[in-house]
């Protein structure tokens, strides 16, 4: 009698498990990728800020949590988002910007036309230290906290719901 | 006639298309070695482009695979194992470049489901010849069969 009922649910359990498994499926963002360096200090680099003579390293920016927002003027979101960053700029939130992969001159003019909401821009002309941190593709924005480990990263444009629900969280810690 | 020329031009058509996929990633490599360029196909036929999730980076064109597949090339000439390269990619993009990610938390019900499913196959399996070979109903084929003996021998 017993091995008859559970002849007869078993398939109705094997369903059951089989549709929370999918639905579960459903509810993920397979294109959603935590960053490889998450938790880790932001990778050594030297690099020319823009428009200057002057480079940065890594060093350069502890002491206080900022945004590293990697963009180039053949981004089109880049374009998107970035009267929300002169926004957030001008709230007094720290961005550093990360020039990959362009041309330092459109990317200085791209400045001038849109207005500039980095406390520093970083040119990195050949992607090397966007490859060391793992980035691939532009926009993308980095968290870096106070002592330089890297807390978050956000692929794709941010805009207010990205920063409140993802980046603000960070800022308020400190 | 005309059917003739229908099809020779569909076959050129496609003809076509097939060579247009065959062009779809430009850049070559000199290897200096024809067991790097071995090396070469294979490390980026298992390397998962970021960007572009259902695609190698061989099949990629996405500026990101481009930069990969510079990356494996510039390390294989300089001497790098597989393994090396791999670790180097592994560190920054995670395992999810690798097309065979390795044993870990986040992989183990990935990699264990196979043999999971073949045990729980095996077992049903079991079961049932275990429960139709139960003691009556093969001492009522005997029965019958001795029957059919005696019908049919001429006994």
């Amino acid at each position: 009698m017993r091995r008859l009922l559970l002849k007869r649910f078993l398939p109705l359990a094997a369903f059951l498990v089989l549709v929370l498994l999918l639905v579960r499926g459903l509810s993920l963002d397979p294109t959603e990728l935590p960053s490889a360096r998450l938790g880790d200090r932001i990778p050594a680099f030297n690099l020319p800020l823009l428009n200057t003579d002057d480079r940065r390293s890594a060093d350069d920016w502890i002491g206080q949590p900022a945004l590293l927002n990697v963009w180039a003027t053949w981004c089109f979101s880049c374009r998107v988002e970035h009267p929300y960053l002169l926004e957030l700029a001008g709230q007094g939130v720290v961005i550093y910007g990360l020039n990959y992969k362009d041309e330092p001159e459109k990317a200085a003019q791209w400045l001038v036309d849109l207005g500039n909401p980095y406390a520093e821009t970083i040119v990195d002309q050949r992607g090397d230290f966007g490859l060391d941190l793992g980035v691939y593709g532009a926009p993308e924005t980095y968290v870096i906290d106070a002592d330089g480990i890297i807390r978050h990263r956000h692929v794709g444009v941010v805009n207010a719901q990205v920063w409140t629900e993802q980046l603000q969280p960070f800022f308020e810690a400190d | 006639m005309i059917r003739v020329l229908f099809s020779s031009v569909l076959v050129s058509l496609m003809m076509s298309i097939a060579s247009m996929n065959a062009v779809a990633v430009i850049e070559t490599y000199e290897f200096s070695t024809p067991e790097l360029e071995l090396r070469y196909k294979a490390l980026s036929q298992e390397l998962r482009c970021p960007k572009c999730q259902n695609q190698n980076i061989a099949d990629s064109n996405a500026p990101i695979s481009r930069d990969l597949r510079a990356i494996v090339h510039e390390q294989l000439e300089a001497g790098a194992s597989d393994d090396q390269i791999i670790t180097y990619l592994v560190d920054r993009y995670g395992e999810f470049v690798r097309y065979r990610p390795g044993v870990d938390g986040n992989t183990f019900w990935l990699w264990s489901a196979p043999i999971i499913l073949f045990l729980m196959a095996f077992a049903v399996v079991w079961l049932q010849i275990r429960g139709d070979r139960d003691v009556t109903t093969v001492e009522s084929n005997a029965e019958r069969a001795r029957e059919l003996r005696e019908k049919y021998d001429g006994k």
